[in-house]
């Protein structure tokens, strides 16, 4: 026997209070880590996702739809831009580098990006198998894209209009696999890559230019879809946006703005849910504490035979800190036990809809806090009842007997 | 043994218990009698150090209680003293084993199963080591009392109201199995009752008078 099998079977002698107090703390700190998971993730993978690009420049229209369009490839884009707005760009001396993708077709869900051969390289991505493209049709595939296909190098699929790849077939196109990338972590892994030709080739055979001047009229209308920015200097980011925003087609989006700003707007939920954990948490301190002071009244005998048995006043308050403490203990150990359940679940429900991954087997220091705060709030709540166990008057109430 | 000098319990204006002097050899076997509210009951906790006399010593086994604070003194109690109550105050929801082990742990004794089942034996309540105090008699609840107070070889033994509800048969088992207990170890009893029919069975009576 000791203070915390001692303590523990007084919790056993009330299970359905000890449950109800286990179970209130277990889904606010569950609540309050599977927030803490997924939002760290997101902005974790939504952070490297758009690491080393400053500016995302489109057809008019909304930048966050640029932003979500163009980096995450998450929503539809605005439009298309002219090909000769590329060249203008990368010639202005604030700007380092442009990245124009083509969008616009995707398949099986996944989008096809037609892109240059720095995009993957920007991201750090390597080969798993194959090669990267060369020539036109040629496509390489992001490591989830070759994992949930099936589709590996050799193989052969025709993409079809629509980034979701929903809309009409493009039969007469088919692309070949040269390559699969091993895994980034980043928004590679779901992309079909290829070259911007490609994408062009796609769209320019379905019109099916007849003679050569058709083509060349084809050519000169050539466009892309947006253009990846880096500054080469931080003064870029006082003019370079302002001066582009004033050209009538074009619209530029700063990341950083947009998704701090998708964060705002996303946050007041996050806010709202973390919030409502707190109050559970409060709750459950609560039902701590009531559970150990109603239980006070009947236990006043077995506190005060304790004592003629040797106990001093200090193991009394000890035994029931130790009672709240328990209690905070297993309610903090279901609760993380939930929060990351909940994100593993979260996370296979995002997987089958493409989304964003999310894991629940990440841990992070925070929950260390929440765990911290979790047993501060049992011990708090037990403090008064125990208290009380300090205070009994032995004499007094083995006289009442 | 025990040594009483002058001492007196008042709560505020009234005075519950005034007793001159009183001394006990070891081995000695006392009972203290008296009516209901003459201090009985008061002075069992003085002894066990439970409760500080408004004034007087209290001197038990060597040891003078005044001296002993705090924590201090509730060591001293475990490890010296043996408390039998009214056979109600097990603790429910533990065995009768864990009811006997409780009392080793709070004294910081060694946990000692041997002992246990040892003492069980003696009161003749072995069979019952497992079970929770609700499914036993109130004779059989009244033995695993006594075993409690007598698990960590106590120099003392303080019984209060032993025969309390209990029929001239049960009453005079209940006192013998306390003397038994005492004398197999040379320990000091001492009985408070108001109960006169087991007057016969002790060489010493202390008579406390309504104050």
């Amino acid at each position: 026997m000791n203070l915390a099998s001692l303590s523990a079977s007084y919790l056993r002698a009330r299970p359905l209070q000890t449950a109800l107090s286990v179970v209130l703390l277990a889904l606010g700190v569950g609540t309050i880590a599977m927030l803490l998971l997924v939002v760290s993730q997101l902005e974790e993978r939504m952070g490297r996702d758009a690491r080393g690009i400053d500016l995302v420049v489109g057809a008019k229209g909304s930048p966050m739809q640029i932003i979500l369009s163009g980096i995450y490839h998450l929503d539809a884009p605005t439009g298309n831009v002219p090909l000769a707005s590329v060249q203008a760009l990368a010639k202005n001396r604030l700007v380092k580098r442009v990245m124009p993708l083509a969008l616009g077709d995707g398949w099986k869900g996944y989008r096809i990006v037609g892109a240059g051969r720095e995009y993957p390289e920007h991201y750090g991505a390597k080969l798993a198998a194959g090669r990267l493209w060369q020539k036109p049709m040629e496509a390489v595939l992001g490591a989830e894209v070759a994992a949930r296909t099936g589709v590996g190098v050799g193989g052969r699929f025709a993409g079809a209009h629509g980034v979701s790849g929903q809309g009409d077939e493009h039969g007469a196109a088919p692309y070949s696999v040269v390559g699969v990338l091993a895994r980034t972590g980043s928004v590679l892994d779901r992309l079909v890559l290829t070259s911007i030709e490609s994408v062009w080739q796609v769209h320019e055979e379905e019109h099916g230019p007849t003679d050569e001047e058709d083509r060349k009229a084809l050519e000169a209308e050539r466009e892309v879809t947006v253009l990846l920015v880096q500054y080469a200097s931080p003064l870029a980011a006082a003019t370079l946006p302002r001066s582009i925003n004033s050209q009538s087609e074009l619209q530029a989006a700063s990341p950083a703005y947009e998704t701090a700003r998708l964060f705002r707007i996303v946050g007041v939920g996050v806010e709202a849910l973390r919030a409502f954990a707190v109050v559970l948490i409060v709750a459950a301190g609560l039902s701590v504490f009531v559970a150990l002071y109603t239980a006070l009244e009947e236990r006043r005998y077995d506190l005060a035979v304790m004592r003629t048995l040797g106990a001093s006043p200090a193991r009394l308050f000890g035994l029931l800190l130790a009672e709240g403490l328990l209690l905070a203990l297993a309610g903090t150990a279901l609760g993380l036990a939930l929060g990351h359940g909940f994100a593993s679940a979260l996370g296979a429900l995002l997987a089958a809809e493409q989304q964003y991954p999310v894991t629940g087997l990440a841990f992070r220091t925070e929950e260390l806090w929440l765990a911290a705060v979790a047993l501060m709030v049992g011990a708090a709540a037990a403090l008064l009842p125990a208290w009380r166990a300090y205070r009994t008057d032995v004499a007094r109430i083995l006289a009442q007997a | 043994m025990l040594s009483l000098r002058g001492v007196r319990q008042r709560y505020g204006a009234r005075e519950v218990l005034a007793l001159e002097r009183f001394e006990a050899a070891a081995g000695e076997h006392w009972l203290v009698l008296g009516p209901s509210g003459c201090g009985k009951t008061t002075l069992l906790h003085i002894i066990a150090g439970l409760l500080r006399p408004s004034k007087g010593e209290v001197e038990v086994a060597g040891q003078t209680l005044a001296a002993l604070s705090g924590a201090a003194l509730d060591g001293w109690r475990g490890r010296t003293v043996g408390i039998a109550l009214q056979a109600q105050h097990l603790v429910p929801h533990l065995s009768v084993r864990d009811n006997l082990r409780i009392a080793q742990y709070l004294a910081r004794a060694p946990q000692d199963d041997a002992r246990i089942a040892e003492t069980l034996g003696a009161l003749g309540v072995a069979d019952k080591a497992a079970r929770k105090p609700s499914e036993l008699s109130h004779g059989e609840r009244q033995r695993v009392a006594i075993a409690r107070a007598v698990v960590n070889r106590p120099k003392l033994l303080l019984a209060d109201e032993p025969t309390a509800n209990l029929d001239d048969d049960a009453a005079a088992r209940a006192v013998d199995l306390l003397t038994e207990q005492a004398e197999g170890h040379g320990v000091t009893l001492l009985v408070a009752t108001h109960d006169a029919r087991v007057k016969a069975k002790f060489g010493h009576t202390l008579r406390l008078g309504a104050p």
